[in-house]
């Protein structure tokens, strides 16, 4: 069998400006991002005839969630694009990037431009994180898969997530205190990034006696809203020859789903779809976790980050509270660096799409001061949590 | 403790109407695969057992154990009382059929998994949501 995703390369990076309320035009943070990925790979907008996002421009949800869709950018660009496609029912964040991996290996296009942008921050102004379907007033009413859990006060993402680690908690004996590392290692690495929000230490006495938002989740479990756009250019090999930026490249995808995709009925609540995608990536590769340079996993909570760990098998199934105790393993000098800018939960909500993007930064040994000891191979950049999951496994050159 | 959070109700339809409105007769239902007895839930055309096309509604006896759960200190809302517990229940007649609800009647510092828990109702006209308490 051939593994068609090698045939594709990351070819250009790009970032717009990421912060908290720029108040900037979320197309304008967008083109920013596109033409800086384009200008990276060496090529120009002439040479994009692909184009790929999430979640797409039409997609209702929380303010800011959707920053711009493919007609805004192809629009913007006068791109003439042979292939293109924006949505959110996609194995996670990344799935628009496995998608225009399988465009540029089937021969659909040459040059995929992706795309991923948030403003949240400005469109939730200063108050308090809002439930879904705060806003609706007295006449809303809860449908589809919502109104499973709406009517129960269970409004967020927080709340289900939280569930799934009480769970894990339970089985495994996992603790708030092992837990805690997710987010410390996190803060401790965007010291080190300039773009990261929250950069000042946190300490375990700060996390454990910090604000609860719903157990055993407290505010450092949860994510920071942004605003801001990363964008890449997904290349086919071939093409990918004579390009300006180093070349990273696509060794296997993971997009499957196997298990219910729903927050409650999933067989196994101490983990989530992405062990399905998770085993898939592995399916399609004869490297091991072991191989495994730096880790860049998805943490719009906590949780899913260690779920990530488990099931990407860098450490067994329940055993990721013992494994991350102590912060040493996943250190950037430890066995499997994880989250090298910060995370979203200290470096910004980049919805998926950052983890990528610093998967490839290390790739290249562009990082800087956040930068991984040594010449890293191989990575891995992983999104999404509950019902949503994809992955990537890179290789440098 | 609030013990109940403001609730937003669901759209009753012909699809989910047993669920929603079975409390009025004290009754949690669920649709059934009239072949191979599968509870379905959520309600879907189809038995995801058996693919059969014949389902009927079933009336359970609505008890369960707390599979899981979180106390919610945040208000997603203006006006939220909080905290309150959410919880997942696993209802005895099938493994995996779960409800996201609310715990009621029971101090939040008692709640545990693994606890036994009965089916009440609450009445917000015409829906009927189901909430449980600890079962002696």
């Amino acid at each position: 069998m051939e593994v068609l995703e090698r045939r594709a390369a990351i070819t250009g990076l790009g970032q717009s400006e990421v912060g908290r309320r720029l108040g900037r035009d979320p197309l304008a943070l967008t083109i920013d991002a596109c033409l800086e990925a384009v200008n990276d790979a060496g090529l120009t907008r002439a040479d994009i005839d692909g184009l790929s996002t999430y979640p797409g421009g039409m997609v209702p949800g929380a303010p800011g969630f959707s920053g711009a869709g493919i007609v805004d950018v192809q629009d913007a660009l006068r791109l003439n694009l042979n292939w293109y496609c924006g949505g959110v029912e996609f194995p996670g964040q990344l799935g628009a990037v496995i998608n225009a991996c399988m465009a540029v290996a089937t021969g659909l296009a040459n040059h995929v431009l992706c795309f991923r942008t948030v403003w949240e921050s400005t469109a939730q102004g200063g108050g308090p994180r809002a439930g879904i379907g705060a806003g609706g007033g007295g006449s809303f009413r809860a449908s589809g898969p919502m109104q499973w859990t709406l009517p129960f006060g269970a409004a967020s993402a927080a709340n289900w997530i939280a569930m799934m680690a009480q769970r894990h908690f339970h089985e495994y004996g996992t603790t708030r205190e092992q837990l805690a590392w997710i987010a410390l290692n996190a803060r401790r690495n965007a010291a080190h990034n300039p773009k990261a929000i929250y950069r000042e230490p946190l300490s375990l006495e700060q996390y454990l006696s910090a604000r609860i938002i719903s157990t055993p989740f407290v505010l450092y479990d949860c994510d920071v809203p942004v605003d801001g756009s990363t964008a890449f250019v997904v290349s086919r090999r071939e093409r990918a020859r004579d390009l300006r930026s180093p070349l990273v490249g696509v060794e296997s995808v993971g997009c499957a789903l196997y298990g219910r995709p729903s927050w409650d009925q999933f067989d196994d609540l101490t983990t989530m779809a992405l062990r399905d995608a998770a085993k898939m990536l592995w399916s399609r590769s004869d490297l091991r976790p072991g191989d495994v340079d730096v880790a860049e996993l998805y943490d719009g909570f906590s949780f899913i980050a260690l779920c990530w760990l488990e099931a990407l098998g860098f450490c067994g199934k329940g055993e990721g509270g013992p494994f991350i105790d102590g912060g040493a393993r996943i250190a950037r000098d430890g066995e499997i660096p994880l989250n090298t800018q910060g995370g979203q939960l200290s470096a910004g909500r980049l919805h998926g799409f950052g983890f990528l993007h610093e998967a490839v930064v290390q790739l290249r040994g562009e990082g800087g001061e956040h930068q991984v000891p040594g010449t890293p191979e191989v990575a891995i950049a992983a999104a999404g949590g509950g019902p949503l999951g994809g992955c990537l496994l890179l290789t440098r050159g | 403790m609030a013990e109940s959070p403001m609730r937003l109700l669901p759209a009753v339809t012909l699809e989910n109407q047993h669920f929603w409105t079975g409390g009025a007769q004290g009754e949690l239902r669920f649709l059934c695969c009239a072949l191979c007895k599968h509870l379905i839930h959520p309600p879907a055309p189809v038995c995801p057992e058996c693919l059969s096309r014949k389902l009927e509604v079933a009336t359970v006896s609505g008890r369960g154990t707390v599979h899981t759960y979180t106390v919610n200190h945040q208000p997603w809302y203006p006006g939220m009382a909080t905290p309150f517990v959410i919880a997942v229940v696993e209802l005895v007649e099938q493994p995996g059929l779960r409800l996201t609800t609310n715990l009621v009647n029971c101090p939040i510092e008692q709640v545990k998994i693994g606890m036994p828990v009965r089916v009440v109702f609450e009445n917000h006209d015409p829906v009927w949501i189901p909430l449980f308490e600890p079962a002696l």
